[in-house]
């Protein structure tokens, strides 16, 4: 049975994000390709986002009018967002193992054009999403004057996108109360540590001087962050960024923390490892 | 031409730069994170000191880039062709070409063939773009040594330059005797009933199309234009006038791309019928690069089919508007694969879950 958007218990989200980390690591391993490192170690925002009462959102009815949004900017992440919304009821677990083959509506970075429930804009090209997602979130608060939440989730290099200040700056000038980005903080990034690739420190007085509220909190726990989103939901007349600071590869002992996990898939011995890790 | 062995592109252009960077001390790279994808990571191993980490920021790498060109310096950037050909389009068009500066742009996992990552990083439109960008010059060498051989020429002329290349190991078949100079296509095959002119992997292609028709008697030339800008419109116009048809092949979108710069020339110098191989205004998607391939009509398969077809016209049999079974011709490679779009069967993934939900409960 699929989860509930209702409220659970850190303690039963802490299970269902293990759940989430097995079904990333069981849809890569067959893929034979895609990103490891970033889909593990956020897992338990995805968790707690879906399943932690976060965001309203009905899984047989993913395109309700007045739902709450969330958008993906960190596209090639989309193996814990396939594994999230499968869990949550959106579409069949079984199609996670179609990841980035021929023909599947589980594209290697999020398509639309595929119109997999629950996903809400192509996204990739890095940057891109965090903008799509203040559209939104201008959309619902100053045209339709509803009370829907859109949410972003971007990676730390990512943020070396300057279109992303750009993103940054025009949610703050509207004073989107109702946006809430998430920056998944594993300090890693393809070529290494984000600070030696190319800084992005410091976050919280960046976000600061830009006008956003800022919630610093550990993104791999999920008491933490259910009540970062509790205050960023509380805040009023400003945009609001949670800086989750994670582990790249979380659960994952021997990928925990390396930024070589980034963009590859573990091979099979490596996936046997990983799923006895998780349980 | 025979084949020995295959191997990406991308690695000529990585071998190429690191050859350059040893000629010419005022050759510098800038990083923009995925520096062991595009291979700009062996410039660094070799020379630290002239390469710069810009991060993941392609709209300000290509400016820096510009100022660095405009200081003496011979900068070189590279990231996915869908990366540093689009998203810094502006960058490109005003800081780069409308500065005449000297920035050397390498597109990496160009085409449909970067296989899973699917459509986002899939460039199609590089071609089309640049293209049509003034001062640029827009090369896609066909193997692994054309690449290399191209790169060092971007870095040893002046002025903006783009080359594109692949992920994936394709036949190596040209070798260090196959003339290459910037602008100046090759005939890679000899023929006169009809002209196969080709870029990039798709070269291969249309050799291995042509020894398909040799076969039924039709002797086609093949042609490898490297260099899209400046095209070479001579090589062109003499095919159009000896061979009376033309067939184009490349693995990007037709419209505004390499076919249609062809065309253009044809239609200038001397008008004949012509086919076009490439992607026809859809975008990619995942799946293995065998399958992507063929799904989206990239195949020598398909250079064959094209050239059936423009044969046909140019002798009257068809006009180009009918269907090919209504004239007597299925192509002798027909094309049923599966198109993209969704495949699986989402009713029997939702049966599979059911079971297991049973089981499970059971």
């Amino acid at each position: 049975m699929p989860f509930t958007n209702e409220r659970h218990s850190p303690e039963k989200l802490d299970e269902i994000a293990r759940e989430i980390r097995r079904d990333i690591i069981r849809s890569l391993v067959v893929a034979k390709s895609g990103h490891s490192g970033g889909p593990l170690g956020s897992a338990d925002i995805f968790a707690v986002l879906y399943m932690g009462g976060v965001m309203n959102y009905d899984p047989h009815d993913p395109a309700k009018p007045g739902r709450d949004r969330f958008i993906l900017s960190a596209g090639h992440m989309c193996p814990v967002l396939y594994a999230t919304l499968a869990n949550a009821g959106f579409f069949p677990k079984s199609e996670l193992l179609t990841l980035r083959k021929f023909g599947s509506r589980l594209q290697g970075h999020p398509g639309r054009d595929m119109h997999l429930p629950g996903i809400e804009s192509s996204t990739g090209s890095l940057g891109q999403g965090l903008s799509i997602a203040v559209g939104m979130a201008l959309s619902d608060k100053l045209v339709d004057r509803n009370d829907a939440r859109v949410y972003a989730l971007t990676g730390d290099g990512e943020l070396q996108e300057g279109s992303i200040w750009e993103a940054v700056m025009s949610a703050a000038h509207y004073g989107l109360d109702n946006f809430c980005m998430i920056v998944d903080n594993n300090d890693c990034q393809i070529d290494g540590r984000v600070p030696d690739v190319m800084n992005i420190y410091p976050l919280q007085k960046k976000f600061e001087s830009f006008n956003f509220h800022v919630i610093e909190c550990d993104g791999n726990n999920t008491a933490e962050l259910l009540a970062a989103f509790d205050e960023a939901k509380a805040t009023k007349g400003k945009p609001s960024c949670i800086i989750a600071r994670t582990y790249m590869g979380n659960g994952v002992s021997f990928m925990q923390d390396k930024y070589e996990w980034h963009g590859k898939p573990p091979s099979e011995d490596q996936a046997k490892v990983a799923l006895e890790e998780l349980g | 031409m025979t084949t020995y062995g295959s191997k990406a592109t991308r690695f000529g252009f990585g071998e190429g730069l690191a050859e350059l960077g040893a000629q010419d001390e005022r050759i510098v790279v800038l990083g923009g994170d995925i520096t062991g994808s595009v291979l700009t990571s062996l410039f660094k191993e070799k020379f630290p000191d002239r390469f710069f980490s810009m991060g993941i920021a392609e709209q300000n790498a290509t400016t820096v880039a510009a100022g660095l060109a405009l200081s003496g310096k011979v900068p070189f950037f590279a990231s996915y062709g869908a990366f540093c050909a689009l998203r810094n389009a502006d960058q490109l068009r005003i800081s780069v070409c409308y500065n005449e500066a000297n920035v050397k742009i390498g597109g990496g996992h160009s085409g449909i063939s970067v296989g899973p990552d699917g459509a986002t990083h899939q460039i199609l439109e590089d071609i089309a773009l640049l293209h049509a960008l003034p001062h640029m010059t827009l090369v896609v060498p066909c193997d692994y040594l054309e690449a290399k051989k191209a790169t060092i020429a971007i870095g040893q002329m002046i002025g903006p330059a783009y080359i594109r290349f692949g992920r994936e190991s394709t036949p190596m078949f040209t070798t260090e005797e196959t003339p290459f100079r910037l602008g100046k296509g090759e005939v890679f095959r000899q023929g006169n009933d009809l002209a196969i002119i080709a870029c990039g992997p798709m070269v291969w292609e249309a050799l291995v199309a042509a020894d398909e028709l040799a076969k039924e008697g039709i002797q086609a030339r093949v042609i490898n234009i490297h260099t899209i800008k400046p095209l070479d419109e001579e090589i062109i116009a003499e095919a159009a006038r000896e061979c009376g048809a033309i067939v184009t092949a490349e693995e990007a979108q037709i419209i505004g791309g390499f076919g249609s710069a062809v065309a253009q020339a044809v239609v200038k110098n001397h008008p004949v019928p012509m086919e076009f191989v490439g992607v026809t205004d859809t975008f990619g998607g995942s799946g293995t690069p065998t399958e992507l391939m063929k799904a989206f009509g990239l195949t020598s398969g398909d250079i064959y089919n094209s050239a059936k077809k423009v044969l046909m016209r140019r002798s009257g049999q068809w006009n180009g508007f009918q269907r090919m079974t209504e004239v007597g011709m299925e192509g002798q490679h027909p094309q049923n694969y599966p198109k993209p779009g969704v495949v699986f069967p989402i009713e029997e993934l939702i049966e599979a879950d059911r079971q297991a939900a049973a089981e499970q409960t059971a």
